[in-house]
């Protein structure tokens, strides 16, 4: 019952939520959320094309991979947004746009 | 050991070379301004000198002969060999040179003590000496050439010393330019020798006109050509006019100009060059210094400024020599050239003793208005200045021709040569006419500045107790100077006071025979003036005596007054007096002349040529100018770059509406573009 699609599908949804939040959202924590979507969207395709694709463990390897990347960009992201929120008291990102002309 | 000699003499060469140098960067930071490096230096280079001379008399030998040459240019199938060549007469000149320039550095400590440029005028002499010493060791023309021109530089700056003077300046320019237009003569010469034999060095040009490669009329003008280089700086008629004017330099530049270097090149170089003169350019030779002789004993028997007198005797001496050269006997010209330069140099020393002496007594009397150098204001100095008396004394009766004296030998060797040349060819009579008329004058004007300057009442008596007898550095050359004025040392071994027969000089320096075919040769000249030796003698005793004579009556006894002979003589007083308006004369017909042809062509120059075609064509470039800066504005400018910037600025500024500078802006583009891509993609 559980067939590579299914997981594609799933992957899908996820994704377009992900991108969804990202170009939607003025949160900027938000934003953040919505790439964490997009990274594990990612992360079911390698592993359901590794499960399905007869590759052994190189797709779960590179979704641990994936993962380790994604906690790293969110301490820098999280970073970032601490940094603006100092500054200008807000973490609406339309609202950061000092370098714009 | 070969060439021993040209070694000793390139150290005579450049050691006054490298005192200039010296002098002339680090003079006045030097103690004593550094004039003991000049001194130093000469006096090195007379000892080598010395010791080459008594070399030279240890070897005895008269083809003695040490030539060394380099290549100075090459290029191609043209080359340029320069080098030196150092025989008897050479030898003999290196010592006149370093002898007279050693007397005038050493008599200049004193001379010009004080003066406010003394470093430099040691560096000038340092240069003058060098550039003589060039031109004495030159095998050469173009070497020879080279000196010449750096002689006539450096008479040029020391004429000029004081240049604060106009007339200083102006007789430095004087010097230069006349000698400038026998430096052109000299140049033509070397090069219509050059196209002919191909060579520059002396040797190659003797073997050349030997075999006839250059001769005739050619050969003729090449020797006229150089004649008149050497007459420049010998100063004859017509091109004597600087060398009087050239009395505006310090005394002791004046003794050594007139002695040993400039004027002496001349000279030397007819006679180096004699055997390539053609008998027709011997004539102009012996009648230019026949006249020359003559003429300038005129002029000096009625000036005044005890050097102008000198001066024109220079003048004379040297019409002298060159008149010898012309006749033949050109060993006898070096020979004068030999004495003259002995007594004239002591001549000047002794007047610059007087001068110096006369600016002193005057100095003291704060009297900045008489002239010094006038004999008019002298008189009476002979107790006081007894050394400069006793000196200018033995080298007036040198000059004057009176036997036992050194004047005596080389004047009469000169008549001799020139009444051999006259019994010849007799429709040359006035060649010794010339010759003995030049020393009853010579006799009579120069003990005529004697008179004045040392015996009679003293014209001014206030000064007399201020003048005194001048320190030892100038009083030194005086007495050597003098003491070389006597015959005995040119008639060694042989103590023979009126004849040079044998002497180390006639045995030394033997003449060469005329390369032109055709000409005499040496021994037919040398026979000649042996059988005319004793009539000459004869002669020049009784023309000197009779000088001396009419001096005395003159002005020692007065029994003569010179004021009514003047005025007996007229027209020829006057002359005399303005030097034949020689100045005045070339002022008017050449020097005029010359600058309205000067500024008729500025004239053309400017008000034709320049307003019309310089001007011209700077007008049509102004216009072409114009139009074209205005189509550069206008189009290039206007339409073409400013249109490239604002289409530019209307397409930015429409097209920067969509840079929003938001992130989530651009994502979407990102994924309508991908949208659109996966849509076209599943077609």
């Amino acid at each position: 019952m559980y067939e590579l699609n299914t997981y594609l599908f799933v992957a899908a949804i996820l994704f377009s939520l992900g991108v969804f939040g990202v170009m939607t959202r003025r949160n900027g924590i938000a934003i953040l959320m919505g790439v964490e979507l997009i990274l594990n969207a990612a992360n079911i395709n390698f592993v359901a094309f590794s499960r399905f694709g007869g590759m052994n463990l190189d797709g779960h390897i590179f979704a641990l991979l994936v993962i380790v990347l994604a906690a790293a960009e969110a301490a820098v992201a999280l970073a970032i947004i601490i940094n603006i929120y100092n500054n200008m008291n807000t973490i609406n990102v339309d609202e950061a746009s000092a370098m714009k002309e | 050991m070969d060439n021993i000699f040209i070694n000793y003499s390139l150290f005579i060469l450049f050691l006054p070379l490298a005192a200039f140098v010296i002098q002339i960067f680090f003079g006045k930071r030097l103690p004593r301004q550094g004039d003991w490096v000049s001194v130093g230096a000469i006096f090195i280079t007379l000892i080598l000198s010395i010791a080459m001379f008594v070399a030279m008399l240890l070897d005895y030998n008269p083809a003695f002969k040490q030539e060394a040459s380099f290549t100075w240019l090459d290029m191609g199938a043209f080359s340029i060999q320069l080098g030196f060549l150092v025989d008897n007469i050479t030898v003999i000149m290196l010592l006149v040179v370093a002898l007279i320039s050693t007397c005038t550095h050493v008599f200049s400590l004193k001379y010009l003590e004080g003066d406010i440029r003394y470093s430099r005028y040691f560096a000038y002499l340092g240069l003058f000496t060098f550039s003589m010493n060039g031109i004495v060791l030159a095998n050469n023309l173009i070497s020879m050439y080279m000196s010449w021109e750096l002689v006539g530089v450096s008479s040029y700056l020391l004429i000029g010393h004081w240049f604060e003077k106009d007339s200083a300046a102006n007789a430095a320019k004087k010097a230069f330019l006349t000698n400038r237009v026998g430096d052109i003569g000299f140049f033509i010469g070397i090069m219509l020798i050059y196209t002919a034999i191909g060579s520059f060095a002396f040797g190659d040009i003797f073997e050349g006109v030997a075999a006839g490669t250059l001769s005739g009329t050619t050969l003729t003008l090449a020797g006229v050509g150089l004649f008149l280089g050497a007459m420049a700086k010998s100063s004859q008629f017509p091109l004597h006019i600087w060398l009087p004017d050239a009395m505006e330099g310090p005394t002791p530049v004046s003794a050594l100009m007139h002695a040993a270097t400039m004027v002496a090149a001349g000279v030397y170089l007819a006679v180096r060059l004699f055997p390539l003169f053609t008998p027709e350019a011997l004539l102009v030779v012996a009648y230019v210094g026949g006249f020359t002789a003559l003429f300038a004993a005129t002029i000096a028997i009625t000036q005044n400024d005890i050097k102008k007198v000198l001066a024109y005797s220079t003048v004379s001496q040297l019409g002298y020599m060159i008149l010898a050269v012309g006749t033949g006997v050109y060993t006898a010209a070096f020979f004068h050239l030999l004495t003259h330069a002995m007594f004239k140099a002591n001549l000047f020393y002794g007047s610059g003793s007087v001068i110096h002496s006369m600016h002193h007594a005057l100095h003291e009397k704060h009297d900045h208005e008489t002239d010094a150098q006038d004999m008019r204001n002298m008189g009476g100095f002979k107790d006081k200045m007894p050394i400069t008396y006793w000196s200018m004394l033995v080298s007036t009766l040198a000059i004057a021709g009176v036997p036992l004296f050194s004047g005596f030998l080389s004047k009469d060797a000169i008549l001799a040569g020139t009444l051999s040349f006259a019994q010849h060819h007799p429709e040359h009579f006035l060649l010794p006419v010339f010759g003995f008329g030049a020393a009853a004058i010579t006799a009579f004007y120069m003990f005529r500045m004697m008179f004045m300057t040392f015996h009679g009442e003293p014209q001014m008596p206030e000064l007399t107790d201020d003048i005194h007898e001048s320190p030892k550095e100038m009083t030194g050359p005086l007495v050597l100077l003098g003491t070389l004025s006597v015959a005995i040392w040119y008639t060694l071994p042989h103590f023979n006071p009126i004849s040079t027969h044998g002497s180390w000089f006639n045995t030394l320096v033997l003449p060469m025979d005329a390369v032109v075919p055709g000409n005499l040769s040496a021994y037919a000249i040398e026979e000649g003036a042996h059988h005319a030796h004793n009539l000459a003698m004869g002669i020049s005793i009784g023309a000197a005596a009779l000088g001396i004579g009419l001096a005395v009556l003159m002005y020692l006894k007065k029994v003569l007054s010179a004021e009514t002979w003047g005025k007996r003589a007229g027209f020829m007083y006057d002359w005399s007096l303005n030097k034949y308006y020689f100045d005045e004369n070339y002022d008017k017909y050449l020097y005029q002349p010359t600058i309205r042809l000067a500024k008729k062509i500025a004239w053309i120059d400017w008000e034709l040529y320049d307003k019309y075609f310089i001007n011209g064509f700077g007008h049509v470039t102004a216009w072409a100018s114009r139009v074209t800066g205005k189509f550069d504005y206008d189009v290039i400018d206007q339409i073409l770059v400013d249109g490239t910037g604002r289409i530019t600025e209307i397409i930015g500024s429409r097209l920067k509406k969509i840079q929003t500078g938001k992130l989530q802006n651009y994502l979407l583009y990102v994924t309508a573009g991908v949208i659109v891509l996966m849509i076209i993609q599943s077609f």
